[in-house]
């Protein structure tokens, strides 16, 4: 069944080989209802990766590396000796207070290969005196882009395809070419960063190492690395074509890199190289350096992997302890899926009727107070009246006494005035009967009657002071 | 703050060549060109991880009893895909109510795997009484999505979430040769909104070519009449070049195809083909039936791209419906009334 000359159109026809019998691929384990099939011509889905790869040179591609590393160690130099420009950085200072992080993109461009490079720089690690903090700003920046990432998968509408994946793919940590072991602070920062990125550790300046002492180096670096536990990325062996090399290359971790952007004629030839005086150091040299290893691994033949790595492990786990956190789970006390959607209303119920009970308790603590305060006043008011109502006694009592002594005081003027009057009238009489005995008497009685005179007057003087204290009363 | 640094490399690596055998560039000192970097390589790297995933696609052939539908899959995957092939049963009876149907079958080529399901809808279009027969049909698509949707939503999620989502429609109209009828119609219009539909003609061998192109032009007119977008819609193309070869597309459909799995001697060569007292029809002539564009459209070009709008417009159009709904329906349970962002 020649095709070549039927198929032809507005469809871009790819040259077929003679159809040959197909071999049939037993169940691979993709599904166990599918049956597998032979296939009895051509036809034509084997360009299906090819399609899958027009759509995705279409789109572009994302690629973000996020390099840790103490200021002046090489980091800077060695992304543009990787990816061949001059990405303007300008060198930072190392009084920074605090470690921050600075990101810039760009779009390079290979053949018809676009891609958006995103190269975060740590500024000021291990700059300060006291380097507690210093990890956390990494693992932040991290988290921040994996929660975007989840935002923007958890919205309603949402475009995916176009969103701009700022999740980073790869770390390369910078370690110092100290020939001797691990610093404290590079075992705590790639602890902390193993299950959140793809760690790729570098020996920068790695011309400073002697080749033997580079050899007793490595091997440290990888049983510190071991015995801590820290697990760093391992280039993938699964895939025939490449799983040599990988394994090869995974062997020789970690890389020790130079990085230089100035060029030195070799031979006749003008080849990227530090310059020394006893001799010139060629980055791409494998023998001096292992920087093509790097590039090699870290672009050509692992990029895909460390972006599906990213993707499916490192999202993945973070996705699922944030939503656990939150504490969406996917089944409900009685194993019945539950929806996000769902566990949301459910908790936002339950928040509203704790919210509800609170407000309950808080209104019945206040009623409460109140009737306190309310019994209290109630005594005092109490003893209030009770108080008024003593002095009240107290106070007639006294008037009931005055009111006595005033009678009795009466009583004793009524008396006195009868007396009072009886005296006068017998005063009267006597006065006519003893008008003749007057003249005689006259000397006599004139005292007498002024002694009674004098004593009626004190007796009115004394009436008019019981007035006076009447008065008073 | 980004910036752009378009570098211009001095020796270019090997091109792409046309066909999909992509060589693996070789960077290193050994070519002595220090100025390559490698980036196209994610091409290679891309490829080898599509061919070990493998593919998967999902096909769904509606119409009525008797038009075809089985022939032109064992036609469009040269093999027996059909649910006919795979059922023991021989007696073929119209069911009552319309079934759905999905065999899946493993197929491999050139080292590309691909899961292909075929959905069949025997007893669509065959009762007296038609109306709603697109329900059970828009119940089935909805349910795909929504077991999507909920994978999707777990929180323990798996690595691959397996896509049974229909990803094509092929909806079979018979060869009347006058227009469409209200059936066809209401079908379309009430499908085109969430799935890919490609509509094509059954048996187009009982049509002469001025009927068939009088036939189509009259479902073409009737479809945009209606509003019908079928695939390859207008309003997701993407580029210039996307829609003129679009276009030129849209003008053909839909398809007269005939389908056969039988050989036939033809002029010294073996080719499928219906053979008849007055000739022999040869299914992958273009001459005489259209059948090599659809496949070309279906399975060589597009394949990808059908995929592509499936997932990132109608899948996601179905889950910001079922989204909303959700909310509201949760919302007034609670009695509150308010609805999440």
């Amino acid at each position: 069944m020649t095709t070549s000359d039927i198929a032809q159109g507005p469809f871009q026809v790819y040259p077929q080989s003679v159809p040959q019998s197909v071999s049939v691929k037993k169940g691979t384990g993709q599904d166990k209802n599918a049956r597998p099939l032979s296939l009895s011509g051509h036809v034509g889905f084997d360009s299906l990766p090819h399609q899958l790869v027009n759509k995705s040179t279409c789109q572009g591609f994302c690629f973000n590396i996020l390099c840790i590393g103490e200021t002046g160690i090489g980091k800077s130099t060695l992304m543009d000796t990787l990816f061949n420009t001059n990405f303007e950085n300008f060198e930072s200072s190392h009084f920074e207070p605090k470690v921050k992080l600075r990101a810039q993109t760009y779009d390079l461009q290979e053949s018809n290969v676009r891609l958006k490079l995103t190269i975060v720089n740590t500024v000021g690690f291990g700059d300060q005196m006291n380097k507690q903090e210093s990890y956390q700003h990494v693992v932040d920046y991290i988290d921040t882009q994996f929660e975007s990432y989840l935002q923007e998968e958890l919205k309603i509408k949402r475009s995916l395809h176009n969103y701009h994946d700022s999740r980073i793919h790869a770390c390369l940590y910078f370690i110092a070419p100290s020939g001797h072991s691990l610093k404290s602070l590079d075992l705590v920062t790639m602890k902390k960063l193993d299950s959140k990125v793809n760690i790729i550790p570098v020996i920068a300046k790695a011309d400073t190492i002697s080749k033997s002492e580079l050899h007793k180096f490595k091997i440290k670096i990888m049983s510190e690395l071991v015995s801590n536990g820290v697990q760093i990325y391992q280039f993938p062996t699964d895939d025939e074509t490449v799983s040599k090399i990988n394994t090869a290359m995974n062997g020789i971790l970690p890389f020790a890199v130079v990085g230089s952007s100035e060029e030195v004629k070799i031979g006749n030839k003008m080849v990227k190289a530090r310059q020394y005086p006893w001799g010139v150091v060629q980055v791409e040299n494998e023998n001096h350096c292992d920087f093509v290893k790097l590039r090699e691994m870290l672009i050509c033949v692992n990029m895909e992997d460390l972006r599906e790595q990213t993707h499916t492990r490192h999202y993945e786990l973070y996705r699922r302890c944030k939503l656990e956190e939150m504490g969406f789970t996917d089944t409900n006390p009685e194993s019945k899926p539950v929806s996000l959607q769902e566990t949301y209303e459910a908790k936002r119920h339950e928040f509203l009727g704790d919210l509800q009970r609170r407000e309950e308790e808080m209104r019945q603590m206040f009623v409460q107070r109140v009737k306190e305060k309310e019994t209290e006043l109630k005594e005092a008011e109490r003893e209030l009246q009770g108080k008024f109502e003593q002095l009240k006694r107290l106070h007639s009592e006294e008037k009931s006494k005055l009111d006595e002594k005033r009678r009795s005081l009466e009583d004793e003027i009524n008396t006195f005035s009868k007396k009072k009057a009886a005296t006068e009238l017998l005063q009267g009489q006597s006065f006519n009967t003893n008008a003749n005995l007057k003249k005689d008497k006259d000397r006599k009685k004139s005292p007498e009657m002024e002694a009674k005179d004098v004593n009626l007057t004190c007796d009115e003087a004394t009436n008019q002071n019981h007035n006076c204290c009447f008065r008073n009363l | 703050m980004s910036e752009v640094a378009v570098p211009e490399m001095m020796m270019p690596p090997p091109a792409m060549p046309a066909a999909f055998q992509v060589e693996k560039p070789v960077p290193g000192p050994g070519m002595g060109d220090f100025s390559y970097v490698g980036i196209d390589a994610i091409l290679e790297q891309m490829r080898r991880k599509a061919m070990k995933q493998g593919f998967e696609l999902n096909i769904m052939v509606v119409g009525q009893s008797g038009l075809g539908k089985s022939t032109l899959m064992n036609t469009l995957f040269k093999s027996k895909v059909s649910r006919k092939s795979v059922q023991a049963t021989s007696q073929e009876k119209i069911p009552k109510t319309i079934d759905i149907k999905s065999v899946s079958h493993d197929i491999e080529e050139k080292g590309v795997r691909m899961k292909l399901t075929v959905i069949d809808t025997p007893g669509f279009g065959d009762q007296i009484n038609n109306e709603n027969c697109w329900q059970p049909i828009m119940k089935f698509i909805n349910a795909q999505y929504e077991q999507y949707l909920q994978e999707e939503i777990n929180i323990n999620r798996k690595k691959r979430i397996p896509d049974s989502r229909v990803h094509c429609c092929i909806y079979f109209i018979p060869p009347t040769g006058h227009c469409l009828r209200p059936l066809d119609v209401e079908f379309m219009r009430r499908l085109s909104k969430v799935v890919n539909i490609v509509p094509v003609i059954a048996k187009a061998d009982t049509l002469t070519l001025e009927e068939r192109d009088f036939f189509k032009q009259k479902i073409r007119e009737e479809l945009r009449a209606n509003g019908i977008d079928v695939y390859p819609q207008k309003e997701f193309d993407e580029d210039a070049e996307d829609r003129m070869i679009n276009d030129k597309i849209r003008e053909m459909i839909p398809f007269a195809v005939v389908g056969s799995d039988q050989e036939y001697q033809v002029n010294g060569r073996r080719l499928l083909g219906r053979k008849t007292k007055w000739g022999t029809i040869e299914v992958e002539n273009i001459a005489h039936c259209e059948f090599a564009y659809l496949r070309d459209l279906l399975i060589r070009t597009h394949m990808e791209n059908i995929k592509d709008i499936t997932s990132s417009i109608h899948y996601e159009v179905y889950r910001v419906r079922r989204l909303n709904e959700n909310n509201t329906a949760i919302a007034h349970a609670n009695g509150t009334g308010q609805i999440l962002s």
